[in-house]
């Protein structure tokens, strides 16, 4: 090799180890050869403090009793009213109550779902049937809630083609979006149905990793189909099904806001109704007046901070069992 | 393989390919009775009689839809959504990326900013102080609402980052040698090899703007600039159809006698299927990368 080449490497040596570089570094010359890289920030910059943290002030929002008439300088601050508020009204309890029954919900079945549904295609040799069952299985997972929704508006109607089929065996339609014991499960049905194959996606991936010879071996020791999915198959996505179930914590408060607000009324309120829709409706929207922006700031505050703190144990968790980091 | 040669095997292998079959059955099921109703007299779709397969078949739903000028009109805003977005959130991808995943040249700040990135991702205002930021930032009834707010995108940039960071460094330094600068070693070196993980990001993206309907209906006062999904949450939920101000009998009358089969579920379903056309054409290409999308659906960044 040209010593000379050799000469630079070794010039360049220090800066490949950050920790020895670090405290030697002329800033002047540093900022000279890499501006581009702070210049390359900027607009991520300018975007975090626009769209992430200036709407933060606006958390001050759940302090004050807000009138759009006042202003917000003026408006009066009352400490934690608007919490006390939520928490003594009829709408506390249930709304808590409802979002984490369909979250929770949501997360066992369609988990349950998912990892059976892997471990059984999976099982499948033709390439061809198993890509085409996936194909059909995932493509729900793609298509918004409106679209989805809206479909299901029809179809689960209690004139619908699923009542169809249930009166044909000469039982009571279901109400599945009007019965306030029936919605929460129709919700779960739904997410369940419209996500389990993506949910699989990850799953069969990894089990393309599971080392065929530990079949064949375990088929010599006279292993059957079951015996070898119990105790090769599913062994090989343990970790991945627990670092799943840690991360899904995050998600407890997030029942899922696009699928409620298109699929729940008035009448479902009772077992429907999440923190989500609750914010967006006495925020926003307003019912029957105007909308009480610090009472939705306060309840969405709550959200927003007990989530942060879920997402952040859900990480801890994730990273304690699974080995799981985001960098 | 294992040969599978006894009768519980083969009974189990029938057993699986049938439930696999039926699954995958019922997850297009929908659609397909959904197609067929869109296609099918009112007589027989009260009559129940509409199936898998359309009843006294015709396509004047269709003909409507196509007709309907803010359907078109919104299904347009869609569109520019779609280019505008994803163009921003890849910039904006690309260029916080490499900073980032350059690891073997020391910055000023690095750590920190990759924590803020991330706690930015985490937690926000809340849909109330968001709203009022974009209402004071002049963003609401402004198209660039359904553009500028989404381009940072947390687990993208994370992606592509973490992408980046493998790329040989032998490659870098040898650049470097030859006087690169940053612009060069990202245009020339990053970028090239990175077109899988770009396609990812950008398909992805793609999807989330096409389907992304809540922003236009809070953001947007007027109808007029709502994308395709936000106009059809306001022809699917009946509490918002006065608003869109388009009853589907009152139009069909207006444009005569020849659309005597209209009805508001027959149009809705017309609606919500030509809305779906756009996802199944890029279906395929989304296929092949599935796996490296998994990291992305997780967090809205």
């Amino acid at each position: 090799m040209d010593s000379s080449v050799v000469l630079k490497e070794v010039e360049l040596a220090p800066p490949a180890a950050p920790k020895v570089g670090r405290a030697k570094i002329n800033w002047r010359t540093h900022f000279q050869q890499h501006w581009p890289l702070y210049v390359m920030l900027i607009p991520a910059i300018v975007s975090m403090i626009l769209f992430r943290f200036y709407p933060m002030w606006g958390i001050l929002f759940a302090f004050k009793k807000y009138s759009p008439v006042a202003g917000f300088a003026k408006s009066p601050w009352v400490g934690l009213k608007n919490f006390s508020r939520f928490f003594s009204s009829d709408y506390a309890l249930p709304i808590l109550r409802n979002t984490i029954s369909i979250a929770v919900g949501k997360i066992v079945v369609g988990q349950i779902v998912a990892i059976l549904f892997a471990l059984f295609l999976n099982e499948v040799r033709s390439h061809f049937f198993k890509r085409t069952v996936q194909t059909m299985t995932t493509l729900a997972h793609f298509l918004s809630w409106i679209i989805i929704g809206g479909m299901m508006v029809q179809i689960l109607s209690t004139k619908g083609a699923v009542n169809q089929i249930v009166t044909s065996f000469g039982l009571e339609p279901i109400r599945f979006l009007s019965d306030p014991a029936v919605f929460p499960w129709t919700l779960i049905g739904l997410e369940t149905w419209k996500e389990f194959g993506w949910g699989a996606v990850i799953y069969l991936a990894a089990l393309t990793n599971i080392n065929p010879e530990l079949y064949e071996a375990a088929a010599v020791d006279g292993a059957d189909r079951f015996q070898r999915m119990r105790h090769i198959t599913l062994p090989g996505i343990k970790t991945l099904i627990i670092l799943m179930s840690c991360l899904s914590l995050g998600g407890i408060l997030s029942a899922g806001f696009e699928q409620v607000l298109v699929l729940y009324n008035p009448v479902v309120y009772k077992t429907g109704d999440i923190l989500d829709t609750y914010i967006y409706r006495v925020g926003l929207v307003g019912s029957g007046g105007m909308p009480d922006y610090s009472l939705g700031t306060a309840v969405g505050l709550l959200q927003g901070g007990v989530g942060f703190v879920l997402i952040l144990v859900s990480y801890w968790l994730a990273d304690k069992f699974a080995n799981y980091r985001v960098f | 393989m294992i040969a599978e040669n006894s009768l519980g095997d083969r009974l189990f292998t029938i057993f699986l390919y049938l439930m696999m079959a039926l699954l995958a059955f019922l997850c297009v099921a929908p659609f397909i009775h959904v197609i067929s109703l869109s296609l099918s007299s009112n007589a027989a779709i009260k009559m129940g009689a509409v199936g898998l397969w359309p009843v006294d078949f015709h396509t004047q739903n269709y003909q409507f839809v196509l007709k309907e000028p803010q359907f078109m009109r919104s299904f347009g805003v869609s569109v520019v959504r779609v280019v505008f977005g994803v163009s921003a959130m890849l910039i904006m991808t690309i260029m916080t990326a490499y900073p980032l995943s350059r690891d073997s040249v020391p910055m000023f700040g690095r750590t920190p900013f990759k924590m803020i990135m991330l706690f930015s991702g985490m937690f926000g205002g809340g849909l109330i102080p968001t709203y009022m930021a974009m209402r004071s930032l002049h963003l609401t009834n402004n198209f660039l609402v359904l553009i500028l707010p989404g381009a940072l995108a947390v687990f993208s940039v994370i992606l592509v980052m973490n992408f980046f960071r493998g790329i040989p460094v032998e490659l870098t330094e040898a650049a470097e040698l030859d006087g690169a600068s940053h612009w060069d070693i990202l245009f020339r070196i990053f970028l090239p090899v990175s077109l899988p993980v770009l396609a990812t990001i950008s398909l992805f993206s793609a999807v989330g703007h096409w389907n992304s309907w809540f922003d236009g209906v809070i953001y947007m006062d007027e109808i007029r600039m709502w994308p395709l999904q936000s106009y059809l949450y306001a022809r699917v939920t009946s509490q918002m159809i006065q608003k869109s101000g388009t009853a589907a009998g009152g139009t069909a009358e207006r444009m005569g006698q020849s659309f005597n089969e209209l009805t508001p579920e027959g149009l809705s379903t017309a609606m919500i299927l030509v809305a779906t056309i756009p996802i199944l054409l890029v279906y395929p290409f989304l296929q092949r990368y599935f796996v490296k999308g998994l990291t992305l659906g997780s967090v809205k960044g």
